[in-house]
């Protein structure tokens, strides 16, 4: 943990995220599979970054690193200094708890349970009084406009709203790096760009450094800087359009 | 912080997903039901078994002409009164002597008619026998000399005769000849094969003999060994005794044969034994079918909500936060299941008992055993399978299936 207090200073000079030689290998011999490859990145505090590539290139399992949801096979990973490969378990869920929130490919929300208790989750386990969570939940859910859904279960929400409850879930409790796997692959585009408007302004607005996967081109261009995946490596990294 | 939301948090998930909830309890609930009814019910029986025993009557021989089995294929001389004041005067340790002859005979009284068994006793048959007069009196030593026409009922006989009557001082027709009823006996009930004790009447020996078989024979005597004496010594002497009266010559099977309760208790005593750990099998089988039980709803459950655990890892929940949830939910399914378990079991072997007219024979060591076994296996597999789920990488969690 104290470690880890460190990086609420933030040294605006030094990455906030950075990866070096990171493989992940799944399988073994003949099946052995390289999710990736050797991966060098490199994020700053408040930056806004997408993820492009092929299917199966290794997007989300850079991401799942990223998040502390999986563990690389080699290479390092340090955020905000701290050598993250050298954690144990228990160091690595302070980490998602104090740190980072995710927004998985498919949203992963518990079932039977309202809109406004999934969200509350992340605040359960860092001791908040239910009173407080409850409020804290509920502003998360206005912030993407579903304040009026709140009681609502996961089989009861639209794809699109369900995938708000996510991201609302994801940033309830102030994480400085917000990780979406594909935050807008099941919404049209008019859907897609309500989305991208909310992230857009937890970037700009709250400073929280944002990584995002997407396939489409429209929606990397929300985004500071595109990396594009190929075969579990970076092919190349470049400046959206929208920012030149 | 965590302890008392561990606790919310578990009730909560149980609440959301009644159907499981139910289930899983209800593994825990069958299982200690069952047991608890099996061995309930067995215990019930056995004792039943054992109180019919001890009504026997200890410390008693029979004495009956013929070799091996009564009524078989006898040689030699049927047995005599005197045979029977010899055994109680000669052998040591005897409390007391009965010389029976028995048949049976159409009893009748007014419009009812009854077949019954008919005993000719004298004065030691009762006390041998451990009978007790209901209502009126025993013969008396005039009556039993005499051979009056006076006769007791077996309470099946009286009620067959006289229904809600009484029948004191009433004469009946026994057969060919009539008497009147001085006595009716307290009832014994059906004895451990099933058979009513209670269908007889009694007369005095020397009615019966002069009256109804028309010889002086006597079919068995009764022998009760004294409390605390040595019934095999007894039984050695009057075996000697009669050796020596019926002239058997050395080497010689005895034409006669002299029968210890013991036998007969000792193939019973077999018999409850059998039946003992017959149920102590059952019972263990019950617990082994219950634990499986248990054990699977308690894994699948687990494994089900693999994906949940994942979630909550993914949002920064620690491995012992998840595993304390899922340790209360175990531990309250299992108590919960168990506790109504016990009740069921007990009110399940409770009815069946009273409608069997079994003792309810309640053994707390076992309700404990089954309570404690059955949440023992519901908390450790609903536990182990959430540590494993716990310790995985969030990610490998959240994608199983
Ligand atoms: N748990 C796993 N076990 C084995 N192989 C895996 C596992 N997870 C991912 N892979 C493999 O790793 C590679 C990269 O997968 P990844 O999910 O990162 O791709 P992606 O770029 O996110 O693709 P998509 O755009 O389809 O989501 C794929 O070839 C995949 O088959
Ligand atoms: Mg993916």
């Amino acid at each position: 943990m104290s470690r880890l207090r460190v990086i609420q200073g933030g040294q605006s000079d030094a990455p906030l995220v950075s990866l070096k030689g990171i493989t992940r290998v799944y399988g073994e011999g003949a099946a052995e599979v390289r999710a990736l490859d050797g991966i060098d990145l490199e994020v700053r505090q408040g930056d806004f970054v997408a993820f492009m590539g092929p299917s199966g290139s290794g997007k989300s399992t850079c991401l799942n690193v990223l998040g502390c949801l999986d563990v690389p096979t080699t290479g390092s990973y340090a955020f905000a200094g701290v050598e993250v490969t050298d954690l144990d378990q228990v160091q690595r869920a302070l980490l998602r708890r104090h740190y980072l929130g995710f927004v998985f490919q498919g949203f992963n929300l518990l079932a039977r349970t309202s809109a406004v208790e999934n969200v509350e989750l992340p605040l359960v386990y860092r001791g908040m009084s239910s009173r407080e969570r409850r409020i804290r939940a509920l502003e998360a859910l206005d912030e993407v406009g579903l304040l009026e859904w709140q009681s609502h279960k996961p089989n009861e929400l639209s794809g699109g709203q369900q995938q708000r409850v996510a991201i609302a879930r994801a940033l309830v409790s102030g994480p400085q790096v917000l990780l979406a796997d594909e935050p807008t692959g099941n919404l049209d585009s008019e859907r897609g760009r309500d989305i991208m408007r909310v992230v857009q302004k937890l970037n700009r607005d709250r400073g929280i450094t944002i990584v995002m996967v997407t396939h489409e081109e429209e929606i990397a261009a929300y985004a500071d800087r595109t990396v594009h995946f190929l075969d579990g490596r970076i092919a190349r990294s470049e400046v959206s359009k929208a920012q030149v | 912080m965590l302890r008392g939301s561990a606790l919310r948090i578990a009730l909560r998930q149980l609440g959301r997903n009644r159907v499981r909830t139910a289930l899983t309890s209800l593994g825990v609930l069958i299982g200690v039901a069952a047991v608890i009814a099996m061995v309930t019910i067995g215990r019930g029986a056995t004792a039943r078994v054992e109180q019919d025993l001890a009504g026997l009557g200890q410390n008693l021989l029979f004495v009956h002409a013929g070799g091996g089995r009564q009524g078989g294929p006898s040689g030699g001389p049927p047995l005599n009164l005197t045979d029977a004041h010899s055994i109680a005067e000669q052998v040591q340790g005897v409390a007391g002597v009965a010389p029976t002859s028995q048949s049976a005979a159409t009893a009748a009284y007014e419009d009812q008619t009854h077949v019954t068994g008919v005993v000719g006793a004298d004065a030691g048959y009762l006390d041998v026998l451990t009978w007790t007069i209901g209502t009126g009196r025993a013969f008396d030593p005039a009556e039993l000399l005499a051979g009056a026409d006076v006769c007791l009922l077996g309470e099946t006989a009286r009620n067959e005769l006289f229904g809600d009557g009484a029948g004191i001082g009433e004469r009946i027709l026994l057969g060919p000849i009539s008497c009147v009823v001085v006595g009716v006996l307290e009832s014994k009930g059906q004895n451990t094969f099933g058979q009513d004790q209670d269908d007889f009447v009694i007369l005095p020996l020397e009615t019966f003999q002069r009256r109804l078989s028309g010889n002086r024979d006597v079919g068995v005597i009764y022998v009760s060994a004294e409390p605390g004496a040595n019934t095999e010594r007894v039984q050695a002497d009057v075996l000697a005794l009669m050796t020596e009266r019926r002239h058997v010559r050395e080497g010689m099977e005895p034409d006669f044969t002299v029968r210890d309760m013991r036998e007969i208790e000792d193939m019973l005593t077999g018999i409850t034994g059998i039946l003992t750990s017959f149920l102590a099998a059952v019972a263990a089988v019950s617990l082994l079918v219950g634990g499986i039980g248990i054990m699977n709803i308690m894994m699948v459950s687990v494994t089900e909500r693999t994906r949940e655990i994942g979630i909550r890892l993914a949002v920064g929940a620690l491995g012992r936060d998840v595993l304390r949830q899922f340790l209360v939910e175990a531990v309250v399914l299992s108590v919960g299941g168990g506790a109504v378990g016990v009740l069921f079991g007990l009110l399940g072997s409770y009815g069946v008992s009273t409608a069997m007219e079994l003792p309810f024979a309640v053994q707390p060591d076992v309700v404990a055993l089954a309570f404690v076994f059955s949440t023992l296996i519901g908390v450790t597999f609903g536990y182990f399978p959430a540590r494993r789920a716990a310790r995985m990488n969030p990610i490998d969690a959240l994608r199983h299936e």
